[in-house]
């Protein structure tokens, strides 16, 4: 048959790529050894899927934490490189790219990732290899002791830390409140914290509906939820997800009858959507461009951001890129360089305070103790311009009490 | 439960089902009358929504996005058949399959150069903006206008179907191409026509989608996946079996949404799974059609 003939000539061909690429592969390590005088920094991204816009964001801030330390001469004389790999929020993806930094490329140390399952996996890699790895992701699974080591770092805020926030600018006592979840890992550990914050207000649960991740539709939910009729709707979802849902509930005549909370209110995801939809949401943010007014470093990181970036302003996901490679990079300096032990040691002891004000990470877990904002999206006649999205309804200092304490987390005290 | 409940969310998988049946409906199409499983369907339907939103902010109307976008997108699928789909006529089945599934990755990314990979936002025409109080409930208005053009879609498509001239050769060259061109038709114009109307109601169902969900360069893969379900579902090729499919697929997401919400994607595809055990053709399918 010559049909068969000709698909096991591609599959001869194929195997022959295969082979060469592998040998490839097994070459590179040598050529990655010789150039030592630089610093290498690992940093997996989702750049393609849902979360791309937010991981762009991430890559333009961490390139220019990393052209400002190479602008004074960079780390001892060094010069750092920031390595980016697209990691298709994929955990497989993930683990791969990660080793390949870490196997092929030889770097000091890897920043990144957004999703949940894909720092998870990242941070078994990392853990594995005794290299450091500082998180951007807004999960903290990683802090927990069976995830941990003392190479994590975790910059981004965590769900207990949002969800309090936001709790206590919206909720009373004796108010009902309904939840809608994106059934995954976030979701959940939103949900978790927003019910122990109710319940330490005294508001009371009326329902809880999970929604499969990435639904397109929501309009079947909506009838339920506003049965329920809570004074407050909580939508714990990310990305698009929070995009479609909020537009949704809004068509329903949700917002007549509640107001909608959200644990983290996301910049590109208000743009994608527009002010109408999302007028009066009130949600989390670890920044807000608008807080240069009360911020030195926010005037300053906004600045060096829009010099870099032909005038754009630095969104919420994209200033994480910026303290979690800005506070690494930090500690390098006062390390003196990239030993691993030492890096670790002075990430524990550093102050640092790069885009809003203090911050420090907790020794026992390496949470980043920070402030946490809660803003609300702004109704279209108040807005003084296109970037104008939200005011700042909370500015909360960071504390050790906003925290799950060490203990419960499973660390020795 | 109470039972205005119930029929709200009957009427809330009313209006989903009327989405899945527009979307599903050109796929079946092209698939019955031309065999060509059309994997670019889910990218047309995303160009559909980008052509009403960037016509609609062109006139400052989303009427003429909405009439303009599928005439347009479907003559951009006429040109697809004309240039690309024409040559692999009589060929096996997945050489324009995977010609088809290239495009759509051609035509996402073109989507993402030209207007970023971000979503934009497309504004409900300000008549349809808000809910109408039905006694025992509230509905958006946009979604009860869906349900309603959609059923007008349907109707005028089956009377041509049905009643005109033009839909008995379409009809009969679907069964049989060889018959029609000795009869002097010039078979070669009625698939163009086809596959442009396929492509331009992909396009329809992408606006109707627009101001529903927020439009992005991967909102139509979804939307693939979900229209083959109800196309495999209604059978193959079978206008009635998408109409049927669509609504039943639609109602069922919205009633396992009332008791397990978070099982609400995975219904669809039982679905698909238990009518393939039972009736492998599907609904309305032709036992042991390939087409």
């Amino acid at each position: 048959m010559p049909k068969s003939g000709s698909t096991s000539k591609i599959t001869r061909r194929t195997a022959l790529a295969g082979l060469s690429a592998g040998a490839a592969l097994l070459a590179m390590p040598r050529l990655g050894r010789a150039a030592d005088e630089t610093i290498r920094i690992g940093f997996p991204t989702p750049l393609t899927g849902p979360f791309a816009a937010e991981a762009r964001d991430q890559v333009k801030c961490a390139e220019l934490a990393v052209k400002l330390v190479n602008d004074k001469g960079g780390i001892g004389g060094r010069k750092v490189e920031l390595l980016v790999r697209d990691d298709k929020l994929n955990a497989g993806e993930a683990a791969t790219r990660t080793l390949e930094l870490i196997e092929k490329d030889k770097v000091h140390a890897v920043v990144g990732a957004l999703s949940s399952a894909v720092q998870l996996a990242v941070n078994e890699v990392t853990r594995a290899r005794g290299v450091i790895y500082v998180s951007i992701s807004q999960s903290d699974t990683i802090n927990e002791a069976k995830d941990f080591s003392k190479y994590t770092f975790h910059e981004a805020l965590n769900p207990h830390m949002t969800t309090a926030a936001v709790a206590r600018q919206t909720l009373k006592k004796g108010m009902k409140v309904a939840h809608l979840v994106a059934d995954y890992a976030y979701g959940h550990e939103m949900l978790r914290g927003f019910k122990r914050a109710q319940a330490a207000i005294g508001a009371d649960n009326v329902g809880e509906i999970l929604h499969p991740f990435g639904a397109a539709d929501y309009s079947t939910f909506m009838p339920r939820l506003m049965s329920m009729r809570p004074d407050v709707l909580c939508i714990s979802n990310f990305g698009r997800d929070q995009a479609n849902s909020i537009k949704q509930a809004v068509d329903f005549g949700v917002k007549q009858q509640m107001k909608i909370v959200v644990p983290v209110i996301l910049h590109n995801q208000r743009l994608a959507v527009g002010p109408d939809v999302f007028e009066g949401v009130v949600g989390g943010a670890n920044y807000y461009w608008g807080l240069e007014g009360q911020s030195k470093s926010a005037a300053s990181f906004n600045a060096a951001f829009k010099a870099a970036n032909g005038g754009a302003i630095p969104t919420d996901y994209g200033a994480y890129g910026y303290s979690g490679v800005g506070s690494l990079l930090a500690a390098m300096q006062a390390a003196g360089g990239t030993d691993t032990d030492k890096v670790v040691d002075a990430l524990e002891k550093l102050q640092y305070d790069l885009t809003k004000g203090p911050q420090h990470y907790r020794k026992c877990d390496h949470q980043s103790v920070q402030s946490v904002l809660v803003l609300e999206s702004k109704k279209k006649s108040a807005m003084a311009g296109d970037n104008d999205l939200f005011a700042v309804l909370a500015n909360d200092a960071g504390s050790d009490d906003m925290l799950r304490s060490c203990s419960e987390l499973g660390h020795a005290t | 439960m109470d039972l205005s409940l119930i029929i709200m969310q009957l009427l809330s998988g009313i209006a989903l089902g009327a989405v899945l049946v527009i979307t599903a409906l050109g796929l079946t199409i092209v698939f019955g009358m031309l065999g060509v499983v059309n994997f670019a369907h889910g990218a047309l339907f995303m160009i559909g929504a980008y052509a009403g939103l960037y016509l609609a902010s062109l006139t400052g109307s989303f009427w003429w996005g909405l009439l303009l976008a599928p005439i347009l997108i479907g003559a951009f699928g006429m040109l697809i058949e004309f240039v690309l789909i024409r040559r692999l006529y009589g060929r096996s089945i997945d050489d324009p399959l995977l010609l088809t599934f290239g495009l759509s990755y051609i035509l996402v990314e073109g989507v993402r150069i030209v207007f970023g990979s971000d979503g934009i936002p497309f504004p409900t025409p300000p008549q349809l903006i808000g809910v109408l109080d039905l006694g025992i409930g509230f509905f958006p208005r946009y979604r009860l206008f869906v349900i309603a053009l959609v059923a007008v879609v349907l109707l005028v498509l089956w009377l041509t179907l049905e009643k005109t001239r033009v839909g008995l050769i379409v009809r009969a060259g679907a069964r049989d191409p060889t018959i029609m061109q000795v009869l002097g038709v010039d078979i070669g114009r009625v698939w163009l026509a086809i596959f442009g109307l396929g492509v331009g109601l992909a396009a329809l169902g992408g606006v109707l989608a627009g101001p529903m969900r927020s439009v992005n360069p991967e909102m139509g893969s979804l939307v693939l996946a979900e229209a083959f379900v109800v196309t495999v579902i209604g059978g193959l090729g079978s206008i009635v079996g998408a109409v049927v499919a669509g609504l039943m697929v639609g109602i069922s997401i919205s009633m396992v949404a009332l008791f397990a919400p978070e099982m609400a994607t995975i219904v669809m595809f039982a679905l698909m799974a238990i009518v393939l055990l039972i009736r492998p053709q599907g609904l309305f399918g032709v036992r042991g059609r390939t087409a």
